[in-house]
């Protein structure tokens, strides 16, 4: 029984990953930027959650809304003032550093406006949990939405990027950003699409963590970020299934690696497991052979 | 990290606060009115203290140099030790090991003829070296480090890292609290897995077995659900959580989600718990924790203590403010018992200390009937308090 709640607790914090992953994916595809302030904009989202609810007074369910526009108005700003003027930089290097340097802005912003000190995170989740068993297996509330979440926002990116004229441009310019432009798509204006896509899945990532794991500091997506990190790469960073699946993998390796074989060695052994998948694809689990362009 | 950055920006904050109190109570404080007295004479003792009033550790440096100054004026208005007035002379250190040598270089010249201090471990590491070579009684209201007492110089108040994982598990044998006990740590922090060994060691020889250890690290300390499972998969009735609160308030969060309720049982990181802004306090309910200091307490000393120090500071004092009121006393009592007179050498007041300090017994606000000894270690009964409806409650 409790491999099943080891499974559980692993897929659904693998979802929570997997989330953030796809923020990380889907700029890198299109941008091909690594925007290493993710993580901090999913620590704002739940920031935003909180405020809302405990100092405003709203329903959780407009919060979390709340969040979303704050946080994609937040991504969109971001683009454009601290990474468009430097997208055709000569050095790809400039932009990743402006990305940590963004990273730490958020950080020191959040410090300044609420405090150093941990703030418990009340669950915006209304759902009960599912006991099973005879009590010997229990599923929690939070557990369920955030599995839930995640199958949802898959499948709903999945549509739109197939179905959706935004979502052809966004595809056109991940393969070649010039011949995009040249056949009439609004290259910024999908770039900053994604980042406001990405954004406002942060914020969704955001309010589940925090619901799942109830403490928020401003360092709190720091850690989560560099994970979904690790788990874009892991499936093969670009693509959306592979940000699922990595995310996922991830999540559940990390979990069975410190039930089975140690609990301090958790970290290690995703790495490790990382390593054996870049060496043997390079390109990530569901990665695709993108010629060099040197 | 998390916890370091957490600790250094309230202490900033702390430090400010600290500029502008430092400007207003000079003029009250009992040390002074002693300091115009004499202080060349030779005729009054002086009691030097380093730790840090300024820098990320002021906090515990500030709280320190109140609850000395406290107990000091108390001292002096009951008519001093042996009727000689006391003089307290307190050094900034910064939490710097250089700056503390330096501040206890300063206090020597002056004629210090002992030391409280210092208040955190690595700075009083390097000045137990040089005090153990001048022969100078020390006494550490807070350094938990093993290192600290490791002269026949050095005294401490507070228990030390292992102490407290060795009176953890004593408790819990002694009470009968519990058969199947799990633990779980911080392996990527000192006092973590300093407190989580000495527990383990002394636990062979308790009335209890380690059904479960589980360790997690600085990186991973958000998901708590494997440990927990493992702990109630293997029927553990208690579990032992020698960390931070920050990480504790997840950990009963997650129990209550997988129906698991064990007693939980911390140490005195825990304390704290209660104010997590947003924290649910009925998660907390029955979590018990070793803690030094309880400022809730019904006990007279400690509600007098907690009183004089909200008039004097305009707050209520921490275990720190508590372990250098008890420390100050501590002095009071060895010098005493040690007839130490104001004229004597620092090394002759050292030797007679010394060997005073295993033979005093005090009953101060971190315990009642706190002893020494040789090896520098307190011997006190550790309390124990239990969370109930929101509130702290002291147990037996």
């Amino acid at each position: 029984m409790s491999f099943i709640s080891y499974l559980i607790n692993g897929i659904s914090l693998g979802s929570v990953y997997a989330i953030i992953a796809l923020g990380y994916t889907m700029v890198y595809g299109i941008a091909k930027m690594l925007n290493f302030a993710h993580g901090d904009v999913i620590m704002i989202g739940a920031y935003v959650v909180m405020t809302a609810i405990a100092g405003a007074g709203l329903s959780p369910l407009l919060a979390v809304l709340l969040a979303i526009i704050f946080c994609t108005i937040l991504g969109v700003v971001i683009e454009s003032v601290a990474y468009r003027p430097l997208l055709n930089a000569a050095s790809s290097l400039a932009v990743l550093i402006t990305a940590i340097g963004v990273s730490y802005l958020l950080q020191n912003l959040a410090l300044l406006i609420f405090g150093a000190n941990t703030k418990s995170f009340s669950s915006v989740v209304p759902a009960p949990a599912l006991v099973l068993a005879g009590g010997n297996l229990t599923i929690s509330g939070e557990t369920m939405v955030t599995i839930a979440s995640c199958i949802v926002i898959m499948v709903g990116l999945t549509l739109f990027i197939k179905k959706s004229k935004a979502g052809q441009a966004m595809l056109a310019v991940s393969e070649d950003k010039g011949a995009a432009q040249l056949m009439g798509v609004n290259v910024n204006g999908t770039i900053a699409l994604t980042f406001a896509i990405g954004s406002a899945l942060a914020a969704v990532a955001g309010v589940l963590l925090c619901s799942a794991y109830p403490s928020l500091t401003p360092y709190t997506g720091a850690m989560p970020g560099i994970k979904a990190f690790v788990a874009a790469v892991f499936g093969g960073i670009g693509s959306i299934p592979g940000a699922l699946i990595g995310g996922i993998l991830l999540g559940v390796i990390e979990i069975f690696g410190k039930a089975y074989i140690s609990s301090q060695m958790a970290d290690a052994i995703v790495f490790g497991v990382l390593i054996i998948v870049l060496i043997v694809k390079p390109t990530g689990i569901l990665g695709k052979n993108i010629q060099e362009k040197v | 990290m998390k916890m370091k950055k957490a600790v250094s920006a309230i202490l900033v904050a702390a430090m400010a606060v600290t500029l502008m109190a430092g400007c207003g109570s000079k003029a009250d404080s009992g040390s002074d009115k002693a300091a115009d007295s004499g202080s060349e004479s030779g005729s009054v003792f002086k009691i030097g203290a380093i730790g840090p009033v300024t820098g990320g550790a002021a906090v515990y440096g500030e709280a320190v140099k109140n609850g000395a100054e406290l107990a000091v004026k108390e001292i002096n208005d009951a008519g001093g030790i042996g009727g000689v007035q006391v003089e307290l002379k307190y050094e900034d250190d910064e939490h710097d090991p250089e700056k503390a040598v330096n501040a206890y270089n300063t206090l020597k010249d002056w004629g210090m003829h002992a030391l409280l201090g210092t208040v955190t471990s690595a700075p009083c590491v390097a000045v137990g070296e040089v005090a153990q070579t001048d022969n100078t009684f020390m006494l550490t209201p807070s350094g938990t480090a093993v290192e600290c007492v490791q002269y026949d110089n050095a005294f401490r108040v507070c228990f030390s890292d292992p102490m407290q994982g060795l009176e953890s598990a004593k408790y819990i044998g002694e009470k009968g609290l519990a058969k199947k006990v799990a633990a779980i740590y911080d392996s990527s922090d000192v006092y973590s897995t300093g407190i989580y060994e000495a527990f383990v060691k002394e636990a062979e020889n308790q009335d209890f077995e380690i059904v479960a250890a589980e360790a997690f690290t600085a990186e991973a300390k958000t998901d708590f659900s494997v440990q927990l499972q493992k702990a109630k998969d293997a029927g553990a009735e208690l579990v032992f959580l020698p960390f931070y609160y920050t990480e504790a308030s997840l950990v009963l969060k997650q129990a209550a989600g997988m129906n698991f309720s064990p007693i939980f049982f911390g140490c005195d990181g825990m304390d704290g718990i209660l104010a997590v802004e947003g924290f649910d306090v009925n998660l907390a309910n029955n979590l018990m924790f070793m803690s030094p200091f309880t400022p809730t307490s019904e006990d007279e000393t400690i509600q007098k203590f907690v009183k004089d120090y909200d008039e004097a500071y305009g707050q209520t004092p921490n275990q720190f403010a508590a372990d250098a009121y008890d420390g100050i006393y501590a002095i009071k009592a060895a010098m005493e018992t040690g007839e130490v007179t104001a004229d004597m050498s620092p090394s002759d007041v050292c030797d007679a200390m010394k060997e005073a300090m295993v033979e005093i017994s005090i009953d101060g606000v971190t315990a009642k009937g706190l002893t020494w000894e040789a090896s520098g270690e307190p011997s006190k009964e550790p309390m124990v308090v239990k969370i109930e409806d929101g509130d702290y409650a002291v147990v037996e």
